[in-house]
């Protein structure tokens, strides 16, 4: 068992005649992943690394019963995209495109409330599930199959924080991330929740920044729902008040999102806070141990 | 991107919200003549008093003496002339202050009471909601921290707008007086579709003031826009004033670098937002101070890097530099090639300390270890941490 995606995660990629959507699709190939199509309005019949090329989702997964699909579209388009997906009955949506407005993610979450489709991002690096399935940007070998979970709002950090967790002998069951905009398909808590019934996830490691109230709210959920041991880093300490710090979401606005809240909460809901980002494999090392 | 209240008022205008008549200027004689103008438009008699604002994008400037009264043509343009071309200092703008390049001329009204309002993304509803206060005139989050009870929220559902009935329940709440129930209405319909229409990530009024005669008036005007949306508005995309933008933050946002200055002496180069911020952090916690966060984006090439220490070396404080990457997708041999052309093409003589991690790690640091360079090649993240604040001391 896995989260989100696993052996039956049938993928489909929208933009892939891009730069980007070609080079990745070619990626997810290499682990092994099944993408069975893309999707290019206007490029129906050409084919990409070997993947057909159809006009429209609908087309696409009526063709190859595509079930997840992982967007690559410039901004502008996004929201459309997202919308067709949703049209087409995808049942899980990951958004890699950054720079998408505020209002359109707005407006996706305002369409799709109480739907159940699922959607991850955007501007975030995808999910993977080790050896099994690659949904998206991060570099695969650097993930090791095993019983931590792994959520967070950032690309680099995620990479080197999983690195030192396999280097620590420590695999991960599946690792999420959710993205850096202030308005995210998928929160925190949406993903614990997935974490805390995954039989094969045993402990949580979730990597936070700065910016809005997620953690906050995570640290709640935490508090009344996960019985896992859960671990966390938050960037951004250093960051002065108003400034945004790369992410568009990462930024202390009205004396509210800092990272000394954001810990407090966490530590208070019983989370492991690690204080140095060089620290949270050997911190998840010192205090797990998986079954046997 | 931030608009000057002057721009904001203009387009609040559009938006039905009444604001007093103002005429910008940036010479001191358009000044003067700015003075007679207001003062013919509102028959003002020998006394006429208007306002003259220094425009710059920052908070507190009442405070800071960047709103300064005019009774005569004479002391309007010497009131001008004390503002433009100086930097003002408020509690917000850090001690360097913003330079004046525009004053608002405005009309004085009289007072009779102060609201606060503003509509914003609430994050965790995902969608607008309108912040309230009758403590108008006040920093809201002095408000915030002191009475949080005296601000009023309302959710706005992106999918119909604010409703006239929410519009009742804030005027309500605000305890203004029934007769003015329907222009507070229409302001608050306005700023609602003003912020949907321009993509706004801030609209304020503060203070949206009840004048003596009963009137309502925006007497200050805030609007912060999506950067991500301005491909949608390019009318007020130009609106842009780059004098008011840090200059190496909008050098690097020129070329797609992600740069802050900060206060200390080392300087960071860092793929991504979140390792850039854990960078910073475990500097610090290190006992040292960075000087700068630094994302150089995710196709860190030559060129890119070169960019990166450009903007880095502009800051004179800088005195070591932690360079911290992880190959992904980017090889950290691209990576150590791009630090040595750009090391030896800018003659870099600030220590630094580079941490590589990643996708061929190897042949990077092999690169590296030949380059007869100042550069220490490190794989632990806390030992490089550790090691720059050495060299920087």
């Amino acid at each position: 068992m896995s989260i989100l995606v696993g052996k039956d995660t049938r993928v489909l990629v929208q933009g892939i005649t891009g730069q980007a959507g070609a080079f990745h699709t070619e990626k997810m190939l290499e682990y092994r992943t099944k993408v069975v199509a893309g999707v290019t309005p206007g490029k129906a019949g050409t084919a990409v690394h070997g993947v057909p090329v159809f006009n429209s989702v609908a087309g696409a997964v009526k063709q190859t019963g595509a079930n997840a699909s992982v967007i690559f579209v410039p901004a502008p388009f996004a929201l459309d995209a997202v919308l067709e997906a949703v049209d087409a009955g995808v049942g899980l949506i990951v958004v890699i495109t950054e720079g998408l407005p505020t209002w359109d993610m707005v407006r996706v979450k305002r369409a799709l409330q109480d739907h159940p489709v699922r959607i991850v991002g955007p501007n975030c690096p995808g999910v993977i599930t080790p050896d099994v399935c690659k949904l998206g940007i991060m570099p695969g070998y650097i993930h090791r199959r095993g019983p931590i979970g792994v959520v967070s709002r950032s690309g680099t950090l995620t990479y080197d924080s999983v690195y030192q967790l396999t280097e620590a002998g420590l695999g991960q069951s599946t690792c999420v991330g959710i993205g850096g905009d202030p308005v995210l398909g998928s929160t925190f808590t949406d993903i614990l929740r997935l974490f805390q019934d995954d039989p094969e996830t045993e402990a949580i490691v979730l990597i936070g920044e700065i910016g809005g109230t997620g953690e906050e709210e995570a640290a709640a959920f935490i508090k009344a729902h996960v019985t896992k041991p859960v671990f966390a880093f938050i960037a951004g300490q250093m960051a002065p008040k108003e400034k945004r710090m790369g992410h568009a979401g990462a930024i202390v606005a009205g004396g509210r999102g800092t990272a000394a809240e954001k810990k407090a909460a966490l530590k208070a809901a019983g989370v492991t806070v690690v204080d140095s980002p060089a620290a949270i494999g050997s911190a998840v090392k010192a205090a797990f141990r998986p079954r046997a | 991107m931030k608009l000057h209240e002057y721009q904001a008022k203009r387009l609040f205008a559009r938006f039905n919200i009444p604001v007093p008549f103002g005429i910008p200027v940036s010479r001191p004689e358009q000044a003067a003549a700015a003075y007679a103008q207001l003062k013919r438009r509102s028959r003002g008699g020998a006394k006429f008093t208007c306002n003259v604002k220094a425009q710059v994008h920052a908070g507190g400037r009442g405070k800071a003496g960047g709103v300064r009264a005019a009774s005569s043509a004479r002391e309007a343009k010497a009131q001008a002339a004390a503002l433009l071309g100086t930097r003002l200092r408020t509690h917000q703008t850090g001690p360097e202050g913003l330079p004046v390049t525009r004053v608002l001329l405005e009309q004085r009204v009289e007072i009779a009471r102060e609201i606060y309002l503003s509509i914003t993304i609430d994050r965790a509803l995902n969608r607008p909601v309108v912040l309230a206060s009758a403590e108008g005139g006040m920093d809201i989050e002095t408000v915030a921290t002191e009475h949080p009870q005296a601000i009023v929220r309302e959710p706005v559902d992106p999918c119909v707008g604010l409703q006239p009935f929410q519009a009742r329940r804030l005027h309500e709440a605000l305890r203004l007086p029934g007769n003015s129930a329907r222009p507070f209405g229409q302001i608050l319909a306005g700023l609602s579709r003003c912020f949907t229409d321009v993509d706004a990530s801030l609209v304020e009024i503060n203070p949206l003031v009840e004048t003596s005669a009963g009137e309502l008036l925006a007497l200050d005007a805030k609007v912060a826009l999506d950067d991500n949306a301005l491909f949608r508005h390019p009318d007020l995309a130009k609106l842009r004033d780059k004098g008011q933008e840090h200059p190496l933050e909008y050098r690097a946002a020129q070329v797609g670098i992600s740069y802050v200055g900060l206060d200390g002496n080392i300087g960071c180069l860092v793929n991504g937002a979140g390792l850039a911020m854990a960078t910073n952090d475990i500097i610090k916690l290190s006992g040292g101070e960075p000087a700068n966060f630094l994302d150089v984006g995710g196709g860190a090439n030559v060129e890119q890097v070169t960019n990166a220490f450009k903007i880095l070396l502009a800051d004179r404080r800088v005195k070591a530099i932690l360079v911290n990457i992880f190959g992904g997708i980017m090889r950290c041999d691209w990576v150590a090639q791009g630090l040595l052309n750009a090391t030896k093409a800018l003659s870099v003589k600030v220590p630094m300390v580079v941490r590589l991690q990643g996708t061929n790690v190897k042949e990077g640091r092999a690169l590296l270890a030949n380059a007869a360079l100042p550069i220490a090649a490190v794989e632990d993240l806390a030992d490089a941490a550790k090691r720059v604040v050495a060299l920087a001391q």
